[in-house]
């Protein structure tokens, strides 16, 4: 016992489950109950980037993230989506529960898209960012990972599949599977089980 | 009544110093015709080395190897002089020029707005400090007493019962007689008569006075003790600001222009709070040397006056330029000022201080990608989706309708995908709309089922072949 005590205070084992709190308080409710269940804290990471690895739009990201966006902008916190992969349909988005109003989009590219990315999370008044950045490697994931923390923003970076294998800071990376299904690929204060989980949704 | 003298004496050599990027090195101004030069003014390192006025400048450049010097020119003291009026004139409303070198403004209509003296008065120094102006100042019943009193004084505060008393004490050659007659040295002829002080000017009986010197002297003494009314030109502020920084050398990167920038920003800041105004746009025009001058439009989403403020976004704005050529001078142009209502930070909480925070990221967003580039998402009432989502045509909708269902996403052009459908999952909805404009399109819309598994949003037009993609359902 004292051995793994020293091997503990040493760091160089970490506990998987550390607690529930996090640093910057509740964790956000994702509105999908068996994904809530498997979330630390019951619910995405606040104050973090979430990573979500697909093969492209239409993979279910809009069903996974309504529910906490709907909520965000009804309570009157503008959300924006930064290079979206294609033009965000209003209708769609209004039947779905979003308060238009708090929506913005930013078509830009490249470095313009990671520039904009960290200034929306470090500005602090965005109830949550979302970006597609399928030029960002893992130091600027870091960059937005730290914009996050100190901005206390909630962020979701998407991401192609082939990005998958390669190191990444955030604390919490979700894949995307086809007929609405996800598998919890890293999971910083949870148990990360190869089970897919459906969340769902409308399709 | 109460007025505020300030004295500058330093004033060409600091107005020329604040626009050098390093005011600690040797630095001089000089004045003359080109072969005689000499030294009219020195800085403190200058001086430290060796340096004084009314050295040849061969000799000053013997003495002090690194030294820099300008000329003087008269013309920019005056400039400098009504710049610092149009920063008095936020304190007060009554600020005259009318003395060379200094400064008068009433000041008893202000105290109540801007607290006792003592306080102001540290103000006064603090602001001038910051500006690197050097100063002497007094306050006094009446603006030729203060302006005279400055001459020996700094830091005195009389009121009407002990102007008499300080007034008396003055020597003659400090009183500001030399200037009365031009024809005859009053100040000598008075010395030579054996009076020294003012004081025994003001006991002599003022007939004999008037007799031997005339009525200009006794015109004079009676504005100094507040006995003649002394009518001033005040200083009116010009609706407009304008500023240039020229170069001793050509810069050819944008970064070479922070300094200079920051300083003509810092004095719009100080000319639009002297104002109590703001600006909402404002132009930046690089005299180029050779060629035309080249001009960046600064428009903000708000009025702003604070300096770090119009810094960062002037910065944000130039990150977009590029220079055509190497420059020579930067102007800074505000053709016209706004209303300014500043933000009571303290009485702001939660939801509003978010929106503060959410409109300053906004205008940020905006000044580095363009107006265009962040958009709001607004449901328009128009049927063809391309027209409605991508160009924003129709009316806004209104009602909360059902409707039927449409993508998350829509294909920015809709693309030929005959292959790729597995199975229509819903549909038919026709879409027929738009013959008005030219743009009309006829097409029938389906929900389907895509090869790996998505699904997509699919039309074909009636009678004929061929499927197109143009969304996806998240």
């Amino acid at each position: 016992m004292s051995s793994l005590e020293t091997l503990l205070d040493s760091r160089q084992v970490w506990r998987a489950q550390t607690g529930t709190a996090s640093d910057h308080g509740e964790a956000i409710a994702s509105g999908h109950a068996e994904l809530d269940a498997l979330l630390p804290g019951g619910g995405w990471p606040p104050a973090a980037v979430s990573e979500l690895l697909s093969s492209g739009a239409g993979n279910g990201e809009l069903a996974l993230l309504w529910p906490v966006l709907s909520r965000m902008t009804r309570q009157g916190r503008p959300i924006v989506l930064i290079s979206p992969p294609g033009a965000p349909y209003p209708a769609a988005w209004r039947q779905a529960g979003v308060a238009l109003g708090q929506c913005h989009w930013l078509e830009v590219q490249g470095r313009e898209a990671l520039w904009a990315a960290e200034q929306c999370l470090r500005a602090g008044c965005c109830g949550a960012v979302m970006a597609w950045l399928p030029q960002a490697d893992s130091r600027l994931m870091r960059r937005l990972q730290v914009a996050a923390a100190s901005g206390n923003t909630l962020a979701f970076v998407h991401r192609p599949l082939v990005k998958v294998a390669e190191a990444s800071p955030a604390p919490l990376r979700l894949r995307l599977h086809r007929h609405a299904e996800l598998e919890v690929l890293k999971c910083r204060g949870g148990l990360v089980s190869s089970r897919r989980i459906a969340f769902g949704g409308g399709t | 009544m109460r007025w505020v003298c300030l004295l500058f004496p330093r004033l060409a050599l600091e107005g020329a110093l604040r626009r050098r990027p390093d005011p600690g090195a040797p630095f001089a101004l000089i004045d003359g015709p080109p072969p005689r030069q000499c030294i009219r003014a020195a800085n403190r390192a200058a001086r430290e080395r060796g340096v004084r006025p009314g050295q040849a400048l061969g000799f000053a450049e013997a003495l002090c190897d690194s030294l820099e010097t300008a000329p003087f020119d008269a013309e920019s003291v005056e400039r400098w002089r009504r710049r610092l009026a149009a920063w008095a004139y936020g304190f007060s409303a009554q600020v005259s020029l009318h003395y060379p070198h200094a400064l008068v403004f009433e000041i008893a209509s202000s105290l109540d707005l801007l607290g006792p003296w003592p306080r102001l008065e540290a103000r006064l120094r603090a602001e001038l400090g910051e500006l690197g102006f050097s100063h002497r100042l007094v306050i006094a019943p009446n603006p030729a007493a203060a302006r005279v009193l400055v001459n020996v004084h700094d830091g005195l505060a009389v009121d009407e019962s002990g102007l008499e008393a300080a007034l008396a004490g003055l020597r003659l050659d400090r009183a500001g007689l030399a200037s009365l007659d031009a024809d005859r040295d009053i100040v000598q002829t008075l010395t030579r008569s054996g009076f020294q002080r003012l004081g025994e000017l003001f006991a002599l009986p003022r007939s004999a006075l008037a007799r031997r010197f005339g009525g200009r002297l006794m015109r004079h003494l009676g504005e100094l003790r507040g006995e003649w009314p002394l009518a001033l030109d005040y200083h009116r502020p010009t609706p407009r600001f304008s500023r240039t920084f020229a170069f001793d050398q050509p810069v050819h990167a944008i970064a070479g222009l922070a300094f200079p920038l920051k300083r003509l920003l810092q004095e719009l800041s100080l000319f639009l709070i002297g104002q109590d105004a703001g600006v909402e746009r404002f132009r930046v025009t690089f005299e180029l040397e050779d060629g035309p001058p080249q001009t960046v439009e600064i428009g903000l989403l708000s009025v702003q006056r604070d300096p770090e403020t119009l810094l960062e976004l002037t910065r944000a704005h130039l990150e977009r330029v590029r220079l055509v050529g190497p420059v020579m001078a930067l102007t800074l142009f505000a053709p016209r000022l706004s209303d300014y209502a500043p933000t009571r930070r303290e009485l702001l909480e939660g939801p509003a201080r978010q929106a503060q925070a959410w409109a300053a990221l906004h205008q940020r967003l905006v000044a580095r990608l363009g107006e265009s580039a962040l958009r709001p998402l607004v449901e328009h009432r128009e049927y063809r989706p391309e027209k409605a989502v991508l160009n924003g045509l129709g009316p806004r909708a209104r009602d909360a309708s059902a409707g039927p269902p449409r993508p998350g996403w829509l294909v920015p052009a809709p693309q030929r995908c005959d292959g790729d459908v597995v199975q229509l999952l819903a549909g038919p909805e026709r879409i027929e709309s738009g013959w008005w404009d030219g743009g009309d399109i006829r097409r029938d819309y389906y929900l389907a089922q895509w090869v790996d598994g998505r699904h997509a949003w699919v039309w074909c037009e009636p009678g004929r072949q061929g499927w197109y993609l143009h969304g996806w359902f998240g």
